[in-house]
């Protein structure tokens, strides 16, 4: 009996705390910034888009909800042609963020995207490509890839040492 | 002495009561919230108030169904005489002096009689569902209220014998001096514990055991029926706060303000206690439930009465 008053007790001192439920749309939940949310497609710093429409993502992804279609421009340089994502096929798991060489694809703590016309729900290049560049502000993949594209020559990249030469005798 | 206009006060009352049932529905929500650290409904009105018309109308615009394979009339009548019988119980309570619809001076037996009829209704309304879930919630119903009911009556009894009338008004008036929970706090507990279990409110809703027989006795209804159970149920917590107030804390008695505003103090303090009651306590079993009424509860009701009489007839012959 004791121990029911005592319970009756402990119920009522929580009229005094602090209620825990966050009253949404007038306050959102906090979403750290790895939080697997909406995807977008990143620029590097010097504002080119990242994509080299290497078609991993699509590989990695477990619900086939990526479409691309790589082709190039004049300098040589990869680009998608076109890139669409099924956001109601997408689980939001991230492999896609995780194959990408390039840091292009980022998925962002933005949880909005109700619809009501499941066609809305297609997201193409222009609704996934922003300005910035997302979560990795430093990185430029074709600085640091060894392939000859963008006014740079072989054994130029960053970090790279220049290829050997096989005619000569030194080594 | 009944009020001079009788008619009024009947008017007053009945649309009082089915109205605070209806505030109460939203009381409820909030502070249960309140007690589990979170809010209530509060998008509706401002901090939710209309809540309690939207839900009307929600239960209005649902299908009135009733089960095919249902005794037709029975099923139709169950919800109503829980309704009738608490509202009748009304007519004997005092809110103020002189504001009483009927003073009867058999008013408490009155409101025993009332409440034993109410098992009618969770027997009928089990029964006439013709499923096996709604009738074990109503035979459970059934065992629970009368066993409650018996030591009901003599926790009542100890007010009565102090006040030395069955009328209601002269037991308020005899609570002048001091409150009759002072000379029978036993009393005033077994009565709030039998009361508890009349209107199958937790922690003895097993009848109604929303996790645990679908809905229990009130499965097959929908719409304004099940509305009708509801608002019944609300009515008879509302009944037994002012039962316990009348009986057992000086009804409208009180030093400033006037007496049904005292009234209505009392009676939303003891609606909040059985409010916080469901925020807190844990569903005994049915043969626990059982066990407690018969072998703990109704001996200490026959222990309270003795020794009230014994005191009575010995220092105030």
């Amino acid at each position: 009996m004791l121990s029911i008053i005592r319970t009756v007790w402990d119920v009522f001192l929580h009229a005094f705390r602090r209620r825990v439920t966050i009253q949404y749309p007038e306050q959102k939940a906090y979403l750290a910034a790895r939080y697997r949310g909406r995807i977008i497609l990143s620029r590097d710093p010097e504002g080119a888009e990242r994509c080299v429409a290497c078609y991993l993502c699509a590989v990695a992804c477990p619900v086939d909800c990526i479409a691309l279609q790589a082709t190039e421009d004049n300098t040589g340089r990869r680009y998608p042609e076109f890139f669409r994502i099924n956001f109601s096929r997408c689980i939001f798991c991230g492999y896609c963020e995780e194959a990408c060489p390039t840091y292009a694809i980022q998925l962002t703590p933005d949880v909005e995207m109700g619809e009501y016309n499941r066609q809305n729900m297609v997201y193409e290049k222009e609704h996934l490509l922003i300005d910035g560049p997302g979560k990795y502000p430093d990185y430029n993949f074709w600085r640091v890839a060894g392939v000859e594209v963008g006014g740079k020559d072989k054994g130029e990249a960053e970090r790279e040492a220049p290829p050997t030469d096989l005619r000569s005798l030194l080594p | 002495m009944i009020s001079p206009y009788p008619a009024v006060t009947l008017i007053v009352v009945l649309i009082g009561a089915l109205t605070m049932a209806g505030g109460l529905v939203w009381a409820e929500r909030r502070l249960l919230a309140l007690w589990q650290d979170r809010y209530g409904p509060n998008r509706v009105g401002p901090f939710g108030v209309m809540q309690t018309l939207a839900d009307m109308i929600k239960l209005f615009f649902k299908e009135d169904w009733i089960p095919p394979f249902a005794d037709k009339w029975l099923f139709i009548m169950a919800p109503g005489i829980v309704m009738f019988t608490v509202l009748m119980s009304f007519v004997v309570v005092p809110f103020a002096p002189g504001m009483i619809i009927s003073d009867l001076n058999i008013a408490v037996l009155f409101f025993l009689a009332m409440s034993s009829l109410g098992v009618y209704s969770i027997v009928l309304a089990g029964w006439s569902s013709d499923n096996k879930y709604a009738l074990l919630g109503g035979m459970r119903a059934a065992a629970q209220m009368l066993s409650y009911e018996v030591f009901m009556g003599l926790s009542l009894m100890g007010t009565v014998l102090l006040a030395g009338s069955f009328d209601l008004v002269d037991i308020v008036n005899a609570q002048r001096h001091m409150w009759f929970v002072v000379p029978q706090f036993l009393g005033f507990v077994l009565f709030m514990i039998a009361g508890i279990a009349e209107t199958r409110r937790l922690p003895f809703d097993l009848p109604e055991s929303e996790s645990e027989l679908v809905a229990g006795y009130h499965s097959e209804y929908s719409g304004m029926k099940f509305g009708m159970f509801f608002v019944g149920e609300y009515i008879g917590i509302l009944l037994i706060s002012s039962m316990i107030t009348v009986l057992f804390f000086g009804g409208w008695q009180g030093p400033v303000l006037p007496g049904i505003v005292w009234y209505f103090i009392k009676t939303f303090f003891f609606l909040g206690f059985f409010i916080l009651l469901r925020a807190a306590l844990p569903r005994p079993r049915f043969d626990q439930l059982m066990a407690w009424g018969w072998k703990l509860m109704l001996p200490l009701a026959l222990a309270n009465l003795l020794v009230t009489g014994a005191v009575k007839l010995a220092f105030f012959p």
